[in-house]
């Protein structure tokens, strides 16, 4: 154990850390020991972790800020349950509809994060989070003007409304504006989504610690010098992006397939929903894949359990953002926090000593 | 006819996202924050004037007052509890998020304190419509306070960061902190000063905002506070001009837009322009485009 | 140190875990499935009061009508706790915020079914009610929605309504026009990124050229950009529209109608029953509502009894006046209750035999409530209700016959 490389220690740690927690909610679940609402929060859970360590990817490794996250997430839950809805009839077979779905809406994710990377990413810092604040804007306004029919004749689409899809009477509407897409199978479980968890860390960790990693990480650090020793910035910035796009599509497919309707509101694929994502990558330290995955778990879960305070609810989980945050980040409460834990191993020593 | 008319609401619109734009880059311009709470502190504004002249029935310019005297202390207060020890953390966007955490809180303060219902605002300004073209066009009294506020505030601003001491102080501070202090500058008393006014500017531009659109909620302040967010990248952020060239350009797509392509897609056409913008000039209209230096 | 940091956090989230635990322990196992784990515990433990669970947005943009429902819900639970309970069966209730947000709607459901709901009044908003509706049926918990309108919300044969759906509401706004020959060329202006507005707009539009009526303008706005309205005025006066047609919440509509009047623009504006409540706008000034019309099931000005207990009774107990969100929350738990009194449901029947006693004793209720006298319901989950229009006139309401 002792002579196991570091980095491949700490990735077993966070590999490991997600298979206790599946065993663990898995054994409370059979034993009936868990509540309704954790139960219903399982899948939810699994969706936010995975976008919070995509979001990682962006904002922690390859440096750059990105707000609108969500706008990747909302292209692979409209594609991937707008697939699922044709497609229930055709493919009866839960398990093979749900892969196929999963492999769209990843690739469609990571397509429009192709799209969006090559003019966006020639910006920097605040303007680049504007762009993509932008364009996770225009991808939620599109989705609430899609209309999408099917009948007799095929597809029939507008911008408009339903009226001028111009359908045959008894054919169907699949994505009907704001009103999104009603009646998507619930395909959706924990064990998948722990076992997409797990695939997305694969990608991530094992791309952090490649080559192509080290050379996003370079970027990161020192764009000229990296440039300067004949790195290929646009392609390997592109990289990042649109791994982290595909796998925010991932998350997408996760969360349209748990609820029974998808629409695009400001709650869901907005801005909102980018700066939540972004809040989870930064309490949970940025670059720091495991700290995201406690963070997206504390901060969905923090509310729900707030519920008993009823009005004061969203109040205190505010309170409670802010000190977490200055806890965490402010460099007078990490020397303290420096200060007590040198205490506290001191004394583990000494203690060691005396016996 | 419709044309000019549509210019018309488009400067009344723009004239207010510059007015948020303005405290926005302001603060954005010395601090180098990007203060999320911005729109919820106008919120806040509006409320202390609402509640200065329904409840304790004070004239409007005196509950005017009071409220840009509330707002400044917030704006201090939360400088110095939420920001200020996040100012040397590892990454600017702790304090972003923080920013974010703050804007939560005075939402729910204000949804316990007032309530969640709409509260319909009694506009504060006293000059009249101005009717022109025998009628067929109408400059509202709001829309002519807000450019003139606009235009008041920019140059006053400008002056004050060009010529005072303070102002160069803020221009140091923004520059190079480490080096500003050294040079003997009290760089904590300057930033907590630029957030005094960017907050005393916020309460002005709450005032306005429920003037010419007068419905107040514990929501209203998020989404012209994004807006103007946009409108101050779009003009340059930083720039004290560009905020206000970029906020009334800001309202002149979205109303152009909503007029002449689609009322359903105004919100993708404006963010569709600011990209190409952006992607032209990438510090934004008035930015400075500063190179790296190796 | 940052060892240290993990080792923190980590805790939190056992510490959170555990709680979670610790807080259904009390109840036995009814975790696995909660169906008839309701009955295993009401049966072990002291309950003898029906619980009646409602979800509804009470912070963030729609908060207003969370509130409102809450209001109406918890007045009418209060009388008739006071009058005896539901077959001698005191009623407790518990309502949960959802921030009108699918996925938070379905957590507020849970939370409620670990408190041990037997029947749901909600949710208030239409997306989040298509939600937790899939979530009920497979539960087979009685969900009754106060004022989700769109037409997915009672889609299962569990889930009943106390408002209008959305086509019925476009349908008769177009009817009541063309019938009464209020206007030809119409206008509408709707929120397109909301399912209600949207909902109604498309019945309305279907509707329109059958009453010869003529769309001479459709213009929308979206949730981010609803302050200014400039532009759908403008275009709906150039097109010539005398009337136009405004499908969404009373917030927004309360800016519409001042900027109307800014512009001198005075056709006659018609609404839905998301306009009531204009009035109660804290200085809204009347006058610019002065002959506004819209189709509402409840106006607060009735002279009849059972609106005026309602209406001062809700007054004394929240401050200002019921809108209709709150009277069809006050409706709802007295139609639980009619339904409940028909089944003969006792607290400790399981949340499944409830369902299925209180769909067919849904169908065969008849109640005088404040949105409507002898209120029944159809299997579909339909109320038969006749919408009212009313009109504003000098600062109150008044029912067009």
């Amino acid at each position: 154990m002792k002579k196991m490389n570091k980095i491949t220690k700490s990735n077993l740690i966070t590999y490991v850390m997600v298979i206790v927690i599946y065993i663990a909610a898995q054994a409370m679940v059979m034993t009936g020991n868990m509540s309704s609402l954790m139960q219903g929060l399982l899948v939810p859970l699994c969706a936010y972790v995975i976008l919070a360590v995509s979001l990682n990817l962006t904002v922690g490794i390859l440096g750059e800020l990105s707000l609108g996250h969500a706008g990747f997430m909302c292209v692979g839950a409209f594609i991937s349950a707008f697939f699922s809805k044709c497609m229930m009839d055709v493919i009866p077979m839960a398990g093979l509809r749900y892969f196929l779905a999963l492999v769209i809406g990843a690739a469609a994710a990571g397509v429009c994060g192709i799209l969006i990377g090559i003019p966006v990413l020639r910006l920097k810092g605040d303007y680049l989070a504007i762009v993509t604040l932008a364009f996770g804007e225009i991808i939620k306004n599109i989705m609430n003007i899609l209309f999408i029919g099917k009948d007799a004749n095929g597809f029939h689409f507008s911008t408009k409304d339903v009226m001028s899809l111009g359908m045959e009477p008894e054919g169907k509407v699949i994505i009907n504006g704001p009103q999104g897409i009603t009646g998507t199978p619930k395909d959706s479980t924990f064990t998948i989504g722990v076992i997409l968890i797990l695939l997305t860390l694969f990608i991530v960790l094992n791309l952090i610690h490649s080559r192509s990693g080290r050379a996003i990480m370079s970027i990161r650090d020192n764009r000229i010098a990296a440039e300067s020793i004949g790195i290929n910035v646009t392609k390997y910035k592109l990289m990042a992006f649109s791994i982290s796009a595909a796998l925010a599509g991932v998350a997408g497919v996760i969360y349209a397939h748990n609820l029974a309707t998808l629409t695009a509101q400001p709650k869901n694929f907005g801005y909102n929903m980018s700066i939540m994502i972004l809040v989870f990558v930064v309490l949970g330290g940025i670059g720091n894949i495991r700290g995201s995955i406690i963070a997206a778990i504390v901060l969905t879960l923090l509310p729900e359990l707030l519920r008993g305070l009823s009005d004061y609810r969203m109040l205190i989980y505010a309170v409670v953002l802010i000190a977490m945050m200055l806890f965490n980040w402010s460099p007078k409460a990490i020397e303290w926090r420096e200060k007590y834990a040198e205490k506290f191993k001191f004394r583990k020593k000494a203690k060691a000593e005396e016996v | 006819m419709s044309f000019i008319s549509y210019l018309v609401n488009g400067i009344s619109l723009g004239s207010v996202y510059a007015i948020i734009a303005l405290g926005y880059t302001m603060v954005y311009g010395i601090a180098k924050m990007l203060n999320f709470a911005h729109g919820d502190v106008i919120m806040i504004g509006a409320y202390v004037v609402l509640t200065a002249m329904a409840s304790a029935g004070v004239s409007p310019v005196v509950a005017v007052l009071l409220a840009v005297v509330f707002c400044t202390v917030l704006g201090m207060l939360i400088e110095r509890v939420a920001y200020k020890p996040l100012r040397n953390a590892a990454s600017p966007l702790a304090v972003l998020i923080t920013a974010i955490g703050v804007s939560y809180l005075l939402q729910n303060v204000a949804l316990l304190v007032f309530g969640a219902n709409t509260k319909s605002f009694t506009s504060v300004v006293p000059i009249p419509p101005l009717v022109l073209a025998g009628g067929n066009l109408t400059i509202s009294g709001e829309t002519i306070m807000t450019i003139g506020a606009c235009i008041v505030i920019m140059v006053g601003l400008t002056l004050f960061i060009q010529k005072s001491k303070a102002g160069q102080a803020m221009r140091a501070v923004s520059e190079d902190k480490g080096a500003a202090q050294l040079m003997g500058i009290n760089v904590n008393g300057t930033i907590a000063l630029t957030f005094a006014i960017g907050s005393a500017l916020a309460a002005i531009a709450g005032v306005l905002l429920c003037s010419a659109y007068p419905t107040l909620t514990p929501y209203t302040g998020a989404m012209p506070g994004i807006k103007a967010f946009v409108a101050a990248v779009f003009g340059g952020i930083g720039s004290i001009p560009g905020a206000m060239i970029g906020g009334i350009l800001l309202g002149v797509i979205e109303i152009f837009g909503k007029a002449y392509i689609s009322s359903q897609m105004a919100d993708a056409i404006v963010f569709g322009v600011l990209i190409v913008v952006l992607l032209v000039k990438p510090a934004g209209i008035l930015g400075k485009n500063i190179q790296e230096k190796v | 140190m940052k060892n240290w940091k993990k080792g923190l956090s980590a805790l939190v989230v056992a510490a959170m875990a555990m709680s979670l635990v610790a807080g259904c322990g009390g109840k036995g196992d009814n975790g696995g499935s909660s169906n008839d784990s309701n009955s295993e515990s009401s049966s072990s433990g002291s309950e003898t009061v029906i619980k009646i669970g409602g979800i509804g947005p009470t912070t963030g943009g729609a908060a207003i009508y969370g509130e409102a429902v809450k209001n109406g819900a918890e007045l009418a639970v209060k009388e008739i706790n006071e009058a005896g309970g539901i077959n001698g069966i005191q009623v407790e209730f518990n309502f949960q915020d959802d921030e009108n947000d699918a996925e938070k709607a379905v957590n507020a459901y849970n939370t409620l079914k670990d408190w041990g709901m037997q029947a749901l009044l909600g949710t208030v908003t239409s997306a989040p009610c298509v939600a937790v509706g899939e979530v009920a049926m497979s539960d087979n918990m009685f969900l009754l929605t106060p004022s989700g309108t769109a037409v997915d919300c009672v889609q299962y044969d569990n889930a009943f309504r106390v408002c209008f759906s959305d086509p019925m509401q476009g349908l008769e706004s177009a009817k009541y026009i063309g019938e009464n020959k209020l206007a030809e060329k119409v206008a509408v202006i709707y929120d397109s990124s909301d399912v209600y507005s949207t909902g109604i707009y498309q019945a309305f539009a279907e509707e329109a050229p059958n009453q010869n009526l003529q769309l001479v303008a459709t213009e929308a706005f979206t949730a981010e950009s609803k302050t200014d309205f400039s532009v759908q005025l403008q275009k709906a006066k150039d097109a010539g529209a005398e009337l136009v047609f405004l499908p969404f919440y009373y917030s927004e509509a309360a800016l519409v109608l001042q900027q109307a009047a800014g512009i001198k623009y005075e056709p006659i504006f018609f609404g839905c029953d998301g306009m009531d409540g204009i009035l109660a706008v804290d200085g809204f000034e009347a006058d610019l509502a002065q002959d506004l019309m819209f189709l509402s099931p409840f106006t607060p000005t009735s002279e009849e009894e059972a609106i005026q207990t309602f209406v001062t009774d809700f007054q004394a107990a929240y401050g200002g006046t019921p809108n209709q969100f709150a009277a069809d929350a006050y409706d709802g738990i007295y139609a639980l209750k009619a339904a409940m009194e028909r089944a003969d449901v006792s607290a400790d029947m399981s949340v499944s035999d409830i369902c299925d006693a209180l769909k067919t004793a849904m169908t065969e209720i008849t109640i005088d409530g404040v949105t409507a006298k002898s209120l029944t319901w159809e299997a579909n989950g339909e109320p038969s209700k006749e919408p009212m229009v009313v009109k504003i006139a000098d600062g109150d309401y008044a029912v067009v016959e």
